[in-house]
């Protein structure tokens, strides 16, 4: 032992003997693709977070004590206003480089949610929640739950009219639910709405609760990437069995670093130009004033527009007690579906692909049309709520009337995802047809030849292994089947009418779909000549009826 | 096994499935074969961390250089420099990091075997083993009395922290608050936020005015009061006024007072159309038609905003002539017990 690093090395492996996990981790080979960034993202905008957090509760007085202003910004002095508010004008206008960091704070805010959006985005219409990460996936909805809890409590801590406003609205929603609701809002604000309780408690809320609790399932989350290794695209070469990538060390490492202090970067460099949420022009919350076309972050704008959907005659009074299901539905009812689909799909779709294998290889979206159709209908229904969260600003930019606006979009939230299901559906089916095409029959030219014969044929250039590998390299899935409902004595078996429900859904799933070409398939093709139109590429043909995987009661315990 | 399938594979003797070809051909880099491009992608990984280093440089030169100042366009300045600086520092970092991955790091991809995650059947035997044992040592199958006990006492334990919490986070719990606010019988109505006083004859037809009542700033939590009391005056043509069965005597001479909090979830009402005497809820946009009783025209909302009963004492002033006859705000279990 010579060098200082191999002293350091030796001192440290004598009593941790981290030996072995360098050896384990060093080479440790991760896929590669742009989508994978995405999670990165959202990683280094939270950490971006903690960073600029840390600073900013130095400097935040979290506290409703009313003071009267008097700091440099003119237009509010002689204000009343909470500590909470004057410590963010302080932060604003006296703190060096407070601004900067109030401006890094809440752009990574909202970074840190589109990433977790669109990391999300990917895990679903790839399929990489399949098993065995299903798991991991309502780890990382658990995740999304508490960024938006994140957001919430940190939006209402300046104190301002924007964000009481906003404070206000929950409180609504609070009291709407019945029996229990105005006991809710008493225990969220210490008593009457805004009382002096609130920003305190959100503040350990939002500094502490919910930063450790996302710390602590971060690395959770990143533990069991660790532990089922990365998923990777399909592609020649890449298996089930395998991973295919790069090194951590020292690929990674650098990718990885470099890539932190990008987002960072990008994030300063919006913060540098960009000004967000300039609460000194809003003024400190008073619950008579507001301005219209006001608008919270992007990720609560869909609950909105929910609630500004919602037609007012839902509330009924039954035995006096009064029960307003125009919030109880946009508030609770939406956001319970949309979140109930999420976090339950990786089981609803195993369950209804009935298969129990792990999966490395992510699908192509197109290979699982009624999943991706689905996921598409998903956005485009949060898409709507977004739209109707921002109602008012449509009417304004476009002079269109708000009640039309409103009338459209009610219409437009059943019709649009239904629609968006049906074409996306359609897409996938078609993108799968023209793969069967190319594996068939080969790229086009754009030559025609005449053959000796007078006949014209179109020239065609056969796919290379590794692009036909790509296109059929999936498995066709097919529907469940029930076994009978008797066994072979006659007797009526049980959970028949189970499997029955379970082979309905499996239909749903998988009834329309289209198969991968087969070695036979393009042999036959190819015996047939180029030109001709093959059996195997109609339609017809392409829809088998469900023969395999037949629902057996006992492998699934029925 | 499909139909078509089947017959395939029985005329032609093919497999059902294609092989993996494996791995595609290596393409070199320009870097990999040329070094004198080598040469210069080392070059443009040095510069960009000196661009990294030259952003801290001037990021603490603006901080000391270019304070906030009073005024937004100083402010504005000052953080456009800082962060520009900052911005420079970490994106120079970060992108010569990264090409130095890129440009001159191995692009080899590496193939690592996987392993199913299940634990081998021996090791689940050991395991069930292991606690088999553990169980046994304790003997907790047979000692339910015991086990009653220990799972009675855990279930417990925690109220000795839930009580006090839940006891003491919600205040004094008194959740009938939210029916009554503090106007009664001869409030004066005062303008938002000044506090004056408020004679019938100053206020002309067509204006709208933001009220609170007399006094609320020497109250224990003004906020919280004006959060139920705030009002909306206004003033109609009286031929305009449509007016409600019973409440003959709650306005004064086209003079009606609304209660200002949403009946949705509780947003200040504040837009207010003088041609259609809409008052419009710019949260979700519910509209209340304040010639008619300010009932529901259009939105989210059910019903309408409550009405504060007004008259005017013996010097002019306008006054409450009791306290709401329900309650203010959005709709709650108990609003109607
Ligand atoms: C976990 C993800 C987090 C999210 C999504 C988030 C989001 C937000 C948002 C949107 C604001 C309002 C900022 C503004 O415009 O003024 C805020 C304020 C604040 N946050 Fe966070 N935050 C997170 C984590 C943290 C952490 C870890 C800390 C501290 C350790 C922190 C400390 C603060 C403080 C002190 C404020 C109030 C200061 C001010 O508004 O100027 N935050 N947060
Ligand atoms: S709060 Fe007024 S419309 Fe929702």
């Amino acid at each position: 032992m010579t060098s200082p690093a191999a002293a350091t090395a030796d001192y440290l492996d004598q009593r941790t003997g981290i030996g072995g996990a360098v050896k384990e981790f060093a080479r440790k080979v991760f896929p590669d693709h742009w989508s994978f960034l995405l999670g990165e993202i959202a990683l280094y905008s939270f950490v971006t977070l903690l960073i600029s957090g840390t600073f900013l509760t130095m400097f935040f007085v979290p506290s409703m004590t009313e003071v009267t202003y008097h700091g440099p910004w003119a237009s509010l002095q002689g204000t009343r206003m909470s500590e909470a508010f004057a410590s963010t004008l302080r932060l604003s206008f006296e703190v060096r480089g407070g601004l900067l960091m109030r401006q890094v704070h809440h752009w990574a805010a909202l970074i840190f949610m589109a990433s977790i959006v669109t990391h999300m985005m990917r895990v679903f219409f790839t399929g990489a929640f399949r098993k065995p990460r299903e798991l991991n996936w309502v780890v990382g909805f658990t995740l999304l739950l508490l960024g938006l809890a994140a957001g919430f409590s940190g939006y209402s801590l300046p104190d301002d009219v924007l964000s009481g406003n906003g404070l206000r609205i929950s409180d609504g929603v609070l009291r709407a639910v019945p029996i229990i609701g105005t006991y809710g809002s008493y225990f969220l604000f210490g008593g009457e709405f805004p009382g002096e309780a609130l920003i305190p408690r959100l503040f350990t809320v939002h500094i502490l609760l919910v930063p450790g609790l996302i710390l602590a399932l971060v690395g959770l989350h990143l533990f069991m990437v660790v532990l089922a290794k990365h998923t990777q695209y399909p592609g020649s070469g890449r298996s089930d069995r395998n991973v295919v990538g790069f090194p951590l060390f020292p690929v990674y490492v650098a990718k990885a670093g470099g890539f932190f202090f990008m987002v960072f970067g990008v994030i300063a460099l919006m913060a540098a130009t960009m000004q967000i949420n300039p609460v000194w022009n809003y003024g400190p919350y008073d619950p008579s004033p507001v301005s219209a076309g006001s608008q919270p972050d992007w990720y609560m704008l869909f609950l909105d527009g929910a609630l500004r959907l919602m037609p007012g005659g839902a509330e009924f009074v039954v035995g006096g007690f009064t029960v307003p299901l125009n919030i109880l539905i946009p508030a609770m009812v939406v956001p319970g579906v949309l979140f109930g689909v999420l976090a339950t799909y990786p089981f609803i779709e195993a369950y209804a692909t009935g298969d129990r294998r792990e999966h490395h290889v992510l699908d192509r979206p197109r290979n699982r049309p009624f999943r991706t159709a689905l996921g598409v209908s998903l956005l485009v229904a949060f898409f709507v709520l977004v739209l109707a969260g921002s109602n008012d600003l449509i009417a304004t930019h476009f002079h269109l009337s708000i009640n039309d606006i409103t009338w459209v979009l009610r219409f437009a939230l059943f019709l649009a995802p239904a629609a968006a299901f049906v074409v996306t559906k359609r897409m996938c089916l078609a993108l799968q047809r023209r793969d069967r095409e190319l594996v068939l029959h080969g790229h086009e030219h754009a030559t025609i030849l005449r053959t000796q014969s007078g006949e014209y044929i179109e020239v065609h250039q056969p796919l290379n292994e590794h692009e036909r590998w790509i296109r059929v390299q999936h498995d066709p899935i097919r529907p469940l089947q029930v076994a009978p409902a008797q066994d072979s004595r006659g007797v009526r078996r049980k959970g028949y009418a189970a499997d029955v429900r379970r082979a309905k859904l499996s239909r749903l799933f998988y009834a329309d779909r289209v198969e991968p070409v087969t070695p036979a398939e393009l042999a036959a093709a190819h015996s047939h000549g180029e030109h001709d139109a093959l059996p195997g590429a109609t339609a017809q043909h392409e829809l088998v009826p469900g023969g395999h995987g037949a629902l057996v009661a006992d492998e699934d315990g029925h | 096994m499909s139909d078509d399938l089947e017959l395939a594979s029985t005329s032609q003797a093919q497999p059902d499935r294609f092989e993996d070809p494996g791995l595609p051909p290596h393409t070199p880099r320009r870097g990999d074969l040329d070094p004198k491009a080598n040469k210069v992608s080392e070059r443009i990984v040095v510069a960009l961390f000196t661009i990294s280093i030259l952003g801290t440089i001037a990021m603490i030169a603006a901080y000391f250089a270019l304070p906030p100042g009073q005024t937004a366009a100083t402010m504005q300045r000052s953080n456009l420099a800082m962060g520009l600086g900052l911005a420079f520092a970490l994106l120079g970092i970060g992108t010569g990091a990264v090409h130095w991955a890129k440009s001159l790091m191995s692009d080899h991809e590496v193939s690592e075997q996987r392993h199913e995650l299940r634990s081998s059947d021996e090791v689940r035997a050991e395991a069930v083993a292991a606690l088999k044992e553990g169980a046994e040592d304790s003997a907790i199958g047979r000692r339910t009395v015991l086990k009653g006990a220990v799972a009675t006492s855990l279930a417990l334990f925690p109220l000795t922290i839930a009580v006090p919490l839940i006891g003491n986070v919600g205040g004094d719990w008194d959740v009938a608050k939210f029916k009554h606010t503090m106007w009664k019988k001869g409030t004066r109505l005062t303008t938002d936020p000044l506090g004056r006083p408020i004679k019938a004859a100053d206020v002309t037809i067509g204006s709208i005015t933001s009220v609170m009542p007399e006094g609320i700033e020497q109250t224990a939590h003004p906020l919280d009061e004006k959060a139920k009391a705030v009002v909306v005056l206004l003033r109609l043509d009286p031929r305009d006024l449509k007016i409600q069965p019973g409440r003959e005597d709650w306005q004064y001479d086209g003079i009606v007072a609304y209660s200002k909090i949403c009946t949705h979830v509780g947003c200040p009402v504040a837009l207010y159309e003088q041609q259609t005497h809409h008052l419009l809820c710019p949260c979700h946009q519910s509209t209340f038609d304040v010639a008619d009783g300010a009932k529901v025209v259009f939105g989210p909302a059910k019903r309408a905003l409550p009405q504060l009963p007004i008259t005017v004492d013996s010097d002019g002033y306008l006054v409450a002539s009791s306290d709401f006859t329900e309650p203010v705000g959005p709709s709650f279990w108990e609003r109607l017990r």
